[in-house]
């Protein structure tokens, strides 16, 4: 979880390897969206560190940047709950998908 | 229907276009069937040119109402079929504000819906279309069905459906919407045969999960009605009117393989013994019920560890929500022991609705027991969901990140007060056997400073990583959780020898318990309790016995 830096207040970023077998497909993509939601802070994601940039919260712009497994996901987010996104959202990468909202 | 025997094929009034054939396709989904070809036709959206008599308001309302019909679907569908993963995407693609950005004028009357809508999702569909990656490509057959779903909505009319099918049908289509596909109850003995369509598509993943036997890509060779098939869906093959040998080699073949995966499935429900005979309790973690539905009971001891999160991942969950839930585990486990974990949410893993601590580093903060301490309400409902349960089996309950033992005692009073709750409400309940699971260094190293306690078991995963501080997930540090660092090992051994002293069955629930690799250390260290992943028993069963490797003294 050292992958994630949070600031000082209401921001984090974090940058973690996609190892899921097919990519950021339909299903992860779902389960990221809809665990993206729960929280209240703006995330933002990117397969670039370049950008762009794309809301972590539409699963049509998810999947729309057909991100392939072994690519490097980029993540920053603003809010309050900013931190604990990005952890979450970490965390379900890293766990492979399993243990998100259903 | 007619049997599916060979005699048929050769009896002297057999209509004379029998001619032999076979188209090669690709293999989607495996299994063998022999029977009658039937067309169907590729009514796909047989919407787009029936009269409009009424307009919705607007698009948003027809994706809303669209959305709702998928939400039908789903509901119907089995919790474990995969096709929900499907219709979950398109429900939520539906819902994402973010499809209907680059409409022009998405809430007018014109232009009209459709033509609005048309460009908006033909765009989308043409981006997959055209993606590299071969998965996402046939995403875009998903959304074809939502378009023609949506089209449909705008013009009021039904959706294409297949018409009642004989056990024995070898359905012939170009390519099969995931709903129409969902729209016929299949059956093993009949077959899917595309013209088109992908091994990766959908549709053969919903058809290998009813194992139905299916091929794609065959071509536009010509198939008549009523001509006889044999699809071997492993080889990715129809056969056309085949000759009674070919058809009676096939059976057997199909015949031998089923035996071969007796054997295996025999050597699967055999009790985990020793090289030297000693027998190893092999239990199975598992989060969802799903998970169980593919595992007959008989290839394990028991369910080690439930992850309850999954239960509250839309939110804490009512009692008698949870309750359902232990119970469909025990009725599972048939008298075996299922070791319910409380919940074990954190900064981590957040819970919806249930206010997250502000941590820079969850994973020294309030998580797992911590959190649940901090929220009675909640923990409480827990508790007299399992408590109600255990009443009905085998149940047990274990406390996750536990450090001392004053949290134990705390969580002890409340268990006690929801059974003294219930007693006092007449309501059935048993006070199952209490254990902790061992993931902070400073318990494994003091168990016994607990007092009393009905069992124990390693949680590997964070125990690892909080002794080696380093998290295994993070490619530079991963090398320095090492479960064979001689710290690690001397942990396990204080670990080990305190609950032998103690008498406390001492089991192991974390990852290390279903690697290989790993076990011949944690059978030495005198661990005869594992608990895998689904997916590792037969492995770990075949490391168990493979050890020791010499007898000790030879």
């Amino acid at each position: 979880m050292n992958s994630v830096n949070a600031a000082d207040s209401g921001q984090a970023q974090a940058s973690v390897l996609l190892a899921h077998e097919g990519g950021l497909h339909a299903r992860p993509a779902v389960t990221l969206t809809k665990l993206a939601k729960t929280f209240n802070a703006r995330i933002l994601l990117a397969s670039d560190a370049a950008g762009p940039w794309i809301d972590a919260k539409s699963v049509v712009k998810v999947m729309a940047m057909k991100t392939r497994r072994g690519a490097q996901l980029h993540m920053q987010a603003a809010g309050a709950d900013a931190a604990q996104a990005v952890t979450a959202l970490v965390k379900l990468i890293e766990d492979d998908f399993v243990g998100g909202p259903p | 229907m007619k049997p599916p025997t060979p005699t048929v094929l050769a009896a002297p009034d057999t209509p004379a276009p029998a001619r032999s054939r076979t188209l090669r396709g690709q293999a989607a989904s495996p299994g063998t069937a022999l029977g009658e070809v039937v067309l169907l036709d590729d009514a796909i959206d047989d919407a787009r040119f029936t009269p409009v008599e009424q307009r919705f308001a607007s698009l948003a309302e027809a994706l809303a109402a669209a959305a709702q019909q998928l939400e039908g679907i789903r509901n119907s569908l089995d919790p474990c079929d995969p096709a929900r993963g499907m219709v979950d995407f398109q429900i939520e693609f539906l819902a994402d504000p973010a499809l209907l950005e680059s409409a022009d004028n998405p809430s007018s009357d014109l232009p009209a819906e459709e033509e609005v809508w048309r460009p908006i999702i033909e765009a989308h569909i043409a981006d997959f279309d055209t993606a590299e990656d071969e998965y996402f490509r046939h995403r875009a057959s998903d959304l074809r069905d939502i378009r023609d779903r949506v089209l449909r909505v705008l013009r009021r009319t039904r959706a294409p459906t297949i018409p009642a099918l004989g056990d024995h049908a070898v359905v012939f289509a170009h390519d099969l919407s995931p709903s129409r596909f969902l729209s016929a109850a299949w059956k093993p003995t009949q077959a899917l045969v595309l013209r088109g369509g992908s091994p990766h598509a959908h549709i053969a993943l919903l058809a290998r999960a009813r194992a139905l036997p299916m091929v794609v890509a065959v071509g536009a060779a010509p198939v008549g009605p009523g001509e006889r098939a044999l699809v071997d869906g492993a080889a990715g093959t129809v056969e056309l009117n085949p000759e009674p040998e070919r058809v009676q080699m096939l059976m057997q073949a199909q015949q031998q393989q089923t035996l071969q995966k007796a054997l295996e499935a025999e050597k699967l429900y055999l009790p985990a013994t020793t090289a030297t005979g000693e027998v190893v309790s092999v239990m199975i973690n598992v989060a969802s019920l799903s998970e169980l539905d593919q595992v007959n009971p008989a290839c394990c001891d028991g369910i080690g560890l439930v992850r309850t999160e999954l239960l509250f991942a839309q939110g804490v969950p009512s009692e008698e929500e949870q309750l359902h839930f232990y119970r469909q585990l025990l009725l599972w486990a048939e008298g075996r022991p299922v070791v319910v974990r409380t919940l074990d949410a954190g900064g981590d893993k957040p819970v919806p609705g249930l206010g997250m601590p502000q941590e820079t580093n969850p994973f020294l903060g309030v998580r797992g027991l911590r959190l649940c301490l901090r929220e009675p309400e909640v923990f409480r409902s827990q508790l007299r969901a399992l408590l109600r349960a255990a009443a009905e089996g085998d149940l047990r309950i274990m406390l996750p990140m536990l450090t001392s033992a004053a949290e134990l005692t705390a969580a002890r009073e409340h268990l006690e007060a929801c059974a003294q709750a219930l007693r006092k409400a007449g309501t059935r309940h048993r006070t199952p056997p209490l254990g902790v699971m061992v993931e902070v260094p400073a318990l494994a190293l003091a168990l016994e400073s607990l007092g009393p306690i009905d069992f124990a078991s390693v949680g590997s995963n964070d125990l690892l990583q909080y002794t080696m501080a380093a998290a295994r997930d993070l490619p530079e540090v991963a090398p320095l959780a090492d479960p064979q660092h001689p710290g690690f090992q001397r942990l396990m051994h204080i670990l080990t020898e305190s609950a032998r002293a103690a008498a406390i069955p001492l089991s192991i629930c974390g990852d290390l318990a279903g690697q290989p690799v790993h076990i011949p250390a944690l059978l030495r260290q005198g661990l005869r309790s594992l608990s895998v992943p689904v997916a590792t028993i037969g492995l770990t069963k075949l490391a168990v016995a493979a050890w020791p490797l010499r007898a000790p003294h030879g």
